[in-house]
Parts: structure tokens; sequence; C-alpha cells
């Protein structure tokens, strides 16, 4: 049994598509050389000029378009039943955001990692804040575009316990490589007791939810870890170098310092770190939550 | 025919007889002769610089993790490698450079239509490509967005789009305008006696892929422009932040980019029907189904764009419509495939270097067909959409067609070039190198495609690894290929060319290596029972 409801079906319209694609490459290929060699000049000097045949023209008209429309056939069947989604089946909302995916459950509950019940149907709806992800697990056969201000879902069964890979497959920027995750498949027992125990909404600080909604944590973490940039643990009151219209200066990251790179990243650039690599965050992210942000980093020294 | 050339008055086109000498006399040259080889000599630049940017993404791949630079640079990377490779060099490719030189020869004129719109033409090309090279070096870094520009990312990143988007731009307008060229060079200037069906088959196939230059270019400019405007003005017509729909940018865009990819692989085909007889000295087999079917591609292949879009969350309806219609542009490819086998039988071959690239093409024109029939099929699409098999699959066309047909071709028509003939060893070589190489560098994108490796991807799960390091050793053995290839051709002078080399039947074969400025001393004609390819 496949990992999924789906595998069967799609493995089965691969499987038909290659053995009739590999008769036909092995054979034409075959025929093709046997005719190099046998009607090598060497061989065969003078050639025959053959007259156009109508029935043969016909023929490989007409087969390969029934064998195609047979292609057609299987892959439709295996893939009609991915849109129609069974009416009891656990809803649950995957955010993807450069590039961290996150599973919302019922209750609005959050989880990094896909947990899901064996043998239970599962939709997933889709949501995207900034630019267009793909949720993507190879084991299940199913993948579907993460497109921001678009509703799209997908739904699977489960059928066998076990982690697998989840994957972004539409290019979303710098780390889009990075954008991975796992789905557990556990017992329905198990999947019970872990949504129990996972927290709720946790009460972090504004500052913190406002950096994670605006996904700034992807690249700053908040741990002292560096990811892409400079961690966030620490930074306030630092020392750090940088470069303003091509000099180099030291600076000491206050309020006034933190402003100037989310709203105008380029112009006192940290050594090391090319132009472009941070867009600018006016429009998206107010004074009044930029406040908030520093009263935050102010506690994560 | 050999007493004529005894006494020929007419100097060779590559001797300077105008105002000009040297660099100056090519580069204000309206011979369709010269601007086709100017057009090769850039198109085998582009397509060096292409070659090693790959090289370049398969040593950062050669191991999971960071080897030699970070994810910014692997982006830009890939997002130039398809930039350079698609707009720079298949897609005016074998249109631009044989079409400019063989044509007017095969239909027996002393030019295109519009001698001087062609140099224009020429020159938009440059000046298209240098602004696309130029976005690598002006304002906020390279552009990181993919060859496909899509909506919101290109509308939102920070680096330097427009002036990639820009440099695209230009370019259409090249290839609209030489796409024009042609069909009313076609229709205006073919030879006596030679109606439509008795028009050899590299210019039919060059007829139906100047209707889809001159039909669809125009979208894909109005959408670069729109993406512009947004950037700049902050129109909201693609970015929902600004009240626009992504997936309006993938239609438009893909309305101009699936026919594209006939634009690169029509002529292509179309080369390879000519080499075929030429090896076989046989009449081609089935004139008449290989010409309707490349205006069968053509026609059909506006309407199946969206099959790019399986997984964008389009409704049902729309999915399988353009699965079935995918499918039905699957058959004229078909066709001539089986006609090019066909023409073989019988035949008496002569296995020279272009025609074992053409072998090379079919078989690997096959596979790339082959596979993309998993990729129009839906539940199948689902799994491989956006993995390395897609990078696989469309490799095989774009480089195992387009590729393996153009250096075909520079095989097949060089003795007409240079009036030199070059190394035949040397020259198989290279097909053995890049044969294998291809492969190699290939075919492994297919397994762990279907194992689920997305693309564009600067770090990978190690399941991949193996998978990736058979590639780079692949890209190697085809890096050799193409050196051995271009030491081949542009070393030294090889022995002096016959007139008609390979002992083909086409209007190009009766006038003297290289030909003179005006092409034909008499006007060629064809009898009422002559046919392009009477072979005795």
């Amino acid at each position: 049994m496949g990992a999924s409801n789906f595998v069967e079906g799609v493995d089965l319209a691969f499987k038909i598509i290659f053995g009739i694609s590999l008769f036909f490459l092995v054979g034409i290929t075959t025929v093709m050389l046997y005719f190099v060699y046998r009607y090598n000049r060497k061989r065969h000097p003078q050639a025959v000029q053959i007259k156009d045949n109508n029935f043969l023209e016909f023929t490989w008209i007409t087969v390969p378009l029934i064998l195609v429309l047979l292609m057609f056939y299987y892959g439709y069947v295996a893939f009609s039943p991915m849109r129609n989604v069974p009416k009891d089946a656990i809803p649950i909302t995957v955010i993807g955001k450069m590039w961290v995916w996150t599973f919302e459950y019922e209750g609005g509950k959050q989880s990094p990692v896909l947990v899901v019940p064996l043998n239970k149907a599962v939709k997933l709806n889709l949501h995207s804040d900034d630019v267009i992800h793909s949720l993507y697990i190879p084991a299940f056969r199913i993948k579907e575009d993460v497109v921001p201000g678009k509703k799209n879902y997908m739904w699977f069964i489960a059928q066998q316990p076990g982690e697998y890979d989840v994957l972004c497959t539409v290019y979303c920027g710098l780390r889009h490589s990075y954008m991975e995750t796992k789905t557990r498949v556990v017992s329905e027992e198990e999947y019970a007791a872990w949504l129990k125990a996972l927290p709720e909404k946790s009460a972090e600080p504004d500052g913190l939810v406002i950096l994670k909604k605006n996904a700034c944590t992807g690249c700053h973490s908040i741990d002292g870890s560096k990811i892409v940039s400079t961690s966030f643990k620490g930074l306030y009151g630092k020392t750090e170098k940088v470069v303003t219209n091509g000099t180099e200066r030291s600076i000491t990251v206050d309020d006034e310092y933190i402003m100037t790179s989310v709203y105008d990243p380029d112009k006192d650039l940290v050594v090391g770190y090319p132009k472009g690599l941070m867009k600018t965050y006016r429009g998206i992210v107010t004074e009044d939550e930029m406040n908030k942000v520093i009263d935050y980093l102010k506690t994560i020294k | 025919m050999t007493e004529e050339k005894t006494h020929h008055p007419e100097p060779s086109y590559l001797v300077d007889t105008g105002k000009y000498k040297g660099l100056m006399a090519w580069l204000t040259s309206t011979d369709h002769k010269r601007i086709g080889l100017m057009y090769m000599y850039a198109i085998m630049v582009f397509f060096s610089v292409g070659v090693i940017l790959g090289v370049l993404m398969r040593m950062e791949l050669y191991w999971p993790g960071q080897q030699i630079y970070g994810p910014q640079a692997y982006n830009g990377i890939f997002t130039i490698h398809g930039i350079i490779m698609i707009f720079t060099v298949v897609i005016p490719g074998l249109a631009a450079v044989f079409g400019n030189f063989s044509l007017p020869l095969m239909i027996g004129a002393k030019d295109v239509a519009f001698p001087r719109l062609n140099l224009f033409s020429f020159y938009l090309y440059v000046l298209g490509a240098a602004i696309a090279l130029a976005s690598q070096f002006m304002g906020n870094g390279p552009p990181d967005t993919g060859w496909t520009f899509y909506a919101p990312y290109s509308i939102q990143t920070q680096t330097n789009v427009v002036a990639a988007v820009f440099g695209a731009f230009v370019l259409g307008f090249s290839s609209i305008l030489t796409g024009l060229n042609f069909i009313v060079t076609m229709h205006r200037m073919r030879a006596p006696g030679m109606t439509f069906f008795k028009m050899p088959l590299f210019p039919w196939s060059l007829y139906a892929t100047a209707w889809i230059q001159v039909l669809a270019t125009p979208i894909v400019g109005i959408t670069l422009l729109m993406i512009i405007a947004e950037r700049w003005l902050r129109i909201g017509f693609f970015d929902p932040s600004l009240g626009g729909d992504p997936i309006l940018y993938q239609h438009l865009f893909w309305i101009y980019s699936h026919p594209a990819v006939y634009i690169m692989i029509l002529p292509a085909m179309g080369v390879i029907t000519e080499i075929i007889p030429t090896f076989a000295l046989r009449r081609i087999f089935g004139y008449k189904a290989i010409a309707i079917s490349s205006l069968a591609i053509a026609s059909v292949g506006y309407f199946v764009w969206a099959h790019h879009m399986y997984t964008s969350g389009m409704s049902t309806t729309a999915r399988w419509v353009f699965s079935l219609l995918t499918f039905l542009v699957a058959v004229p490819s078909a066709i001539k495939v089986f006609n090019w086998v066909t023409t073989m039988y019988k035949g008496s071959i002569s296995v020279k270097p272009p025609f074992l690239f053409a072998l090379g093409f079919i078989f690997l024109f096959m596979i790339g067909g082959m596979t993309g029939l998993s990729l129009g099929a839906l539940a199948t699409n689902i799994h491989v959409h956006d993995t390395a098999y897609v990078v696989a699959h469309f490799h095989y066309i774009v480089f195992g067609g387009v590729g393996f047909a153009f250096f075909a071709a520079i095989y097949y028509w060089y003795p007409k070039m240079y009036g030199r003939m070059y190394n035949i060893k040397m020259a198989n070589w290279s097909f053995v190198f890049l044969f294998t190489g291809f492969n190699l560098l290939y075919f492994p994108q297919f397994i762990i495609g279907m194992m689920g490796m997305p693309r564009r991807y600067f770090d990978y799960l190690p399941q991949f690894t193996f998978g990736h390091q058979l590639s780079f050793w692949g890209g190697i053995l085809l890096v050799i290929g193409f050196v051995i290839m271009l030491i081949t051709l542009f070393s030294k002078k090889g022995a002096k060319a016959p007139d008609n080399p390979w002992g083909g039947r086409t209007f190009e074969w009766n006038i003297p290596s290289p030909p003179p400025v005006e092409n034909f001393d008499i006007m060629p004609e064809l009898g009422v029972n002559e046919g392009p390819y009477d072979y005795k």
C-alpha cells in the first residue's frame, strides 16, 4: 500500500506512460540503427527512391493519437480525486512564508511540523502572505501552489505511519531550498494526544509576533545563531562596522539605527553584506510596530 | 557547372568589396550570409558564457550544503544562465544563424526581403543582450527571479530585475522583425517554379516559426513592460499586495513562452529534415506530412500554455482541457520522427558528422518528447512538476534537441560558409564527448526528480547527492566535447571544400563555396516535374 491514497493511481499512470514510451524509444532507435547499418553506403551504394505511402502516414497519425489519448485518460482518472475532498476531512491551514512552513490546526494552535493521523482524510488550506510557494510531499505524490491572494487546497489520506519530507517547489527567494519540513503520520490516539499537548497560540511579546509575522526571523535568529544575517540576540547596544555612502564607520545599534536599517536597509550597511539582500519594510511595518519591536529587542540581550 | 566556375567573375562574400575593410565591413554589411555568421559568433560567445555558469552551478551542487558560494549567488547564476540560454542563444538560435545564411540560398533568392531591417534586427539583438548582461553589474545586484520572472517575487525583490526584463523586451523586437522579414522573403522571393509545396523543408520550418515570432512575441513584450510599470509606478497588475493577480502573470508569460519552445525546436526539426535526405541520398519520406506538421505544431502550440500551471490552483476543467490539448501536439512531432527514420530505409547512408549529430538529435529528442508525456498527463505532472525531472526534460528538448541540431547544422553548412572542410575525425570525437556527457549530465536529473528533488535548489537533501555528482562529471565531458568542436571548426584552415561536399540537392549546393555576394549568377528554377529532393 502506498504512503497516501494517491500513490497507486499516480504510479500506475507513470508505469503506463513510461512503458509505452520505452517500447517506442527502443523500437525506433533499433530500427534507425539497423537502417544506418544495413543501408550504409558500403553495403548499399545505390539508394532506392521510395514513394510516399498514405497508408503508412495514416497509421502513424492514428496510432500515436490513440496512445496519447489513453495516457491522457489515465492521467485524468488518477488526478480527478485529488480535487474532490471528502466532507469529513480534517482541515489544517498551511501558511507559507519566506522561508518557513507553519501548520495551523483547529483552535489556532500552530506547529512547524505537519502531524496527521493515519487513515484519515486531511485537507490542507493553502495560504501565503508574501510570494508564491508550493507545498510538495513527494512520498504522497501531491503538490499544490500556495499563492498570495488566492485560495488553493489539497488533500490526502496517509496510509503508512512514518516521517516524510515536505518541500517548497516554487522558487521563493534567498532561502528557497531551506523551506522544508517533515510530515509525521501517527495513529489516531497519538495524534489526539499530540494535538492536545500542542501549546495554545503562545502569549509571545508583541515585538516578537511582529518579527515573526513579517518573517524577519527567517534570516535573523533570536537565539544567537546565524541564518542569513546577524542574530537579534544581543544586537541592541552592540557596536557594528557599517558602510555609509562608501565609507566605513562604527556605530552603536540604537533606536535610530534599527529604524534606518528596516526602512532603508542599504543606507548603513553592515560590512560584509551585499546591497539589496534585504528589502525595505517601509509601508509594511508601521513606526508604532517598530517601537514594539525595539522594546522586544532590548529584552533579548 | 564546372565550366562556369572556372571563369567566375564574382568574388566570394567573405572578401570585402565595399567602402570599409575588416571589422567595419562586417558590422555595416547587409549581406544575409554575413549577418548569419555574425549571429553565429555572438551566439557561440553567449553559449560559452551560459555553459560556464552551468558548470559553476554543478560545482556548487556537488555536495549538499554550501561549497564555493552562497545562496544569493546561486540564485543569480541560475537566473542569468536561463536568461542567456533562452533569450540570447536558443530563441534566436537556428533561425537567426541558418535562417539568415541558408534560407535565401535554399529558395533561390539574392538576399532576404529587407536586408537593412535584417541588420537592424542584429543590432537590436546585440543591444538587448548587452542590457541583459549589464543587469548583472548594475543596481542592487544580479536579478534573482529565475528566467520566468514570476510575480509577485519579481515585483518585490530588491535586485536589478528591470534591466534584465528590459533586455528581454529588446531581444523580443529583434525576434519579431526577423520573423517578419522571413515571412515576406518566402512569400515574395522564391525561385521561379518553386511553389510553396516545392520549397525545401528547412524554409518550411522557418515559415511556421516566423509566424509564432510575429504573433506571440508581442504578448511577452507587453507582459515585461507591465512588470516594469508595476515596479516603478506601483500599478497593481500582478502583486496581490497592490491588488493584482499573480496567476494572470503566469498566463501572460506562458502564452508567449510556451510557443517560444516551438520557435526553438521547429527550425531544429527543419535542419534534421535537410540533413537526413542528403546523407541517405534519398527523397524525404512524407514531404507534405512534414511541412503540414510544422504548421500544426505552430498552431496547436498556441493552446497548450497552461500546462505549465497545473498546480497553480486553476480549475479542474482548465487543467484537463489543457492536458488534452497538450497531448494533441505530441502527434505532429511523432509524425516527423517516423518520417525521418523511414527516409533512411533503402537509402545509401554515409555517416558523416552532420548525420551523426542528426541521429543523436533524434534519440535525445525522443527522450525529451516522451518524458514530456508524463508532464502533460495530470496525475503524473503533479508529482514531478517543478522538480529536477522538468529540468532534465527541457534540457533534453532544448539542448539535446535544439543544441544538437545547431551543431549538426554547423557541421553541415560549414563548408558552404567558409569554403573549407574540417577534420572529420575530430568532429566525430566531439560528438562522442558531447553525446555521452549530455546523457550523463541530464539523465540522473530525471531520476532524482522522480525521487522528489525540487528545481532551483541551492542546497538539497542527502539522498540526491549521487545524482548531482554524476551530473557534474557529465557536465565536464560535455565541456570537453564543446572545446573539441570549437578547435575542429576554428583552430586552423582545412582543405578547400568543393561546391557540393555531401551531394545535397537543394539550391545552395549548386553555387560556389563560399557563395558570391549575390548568391546566384543565373537565377535557379524548378521545372514542373522537379521537386526539392530529387535524388537519382
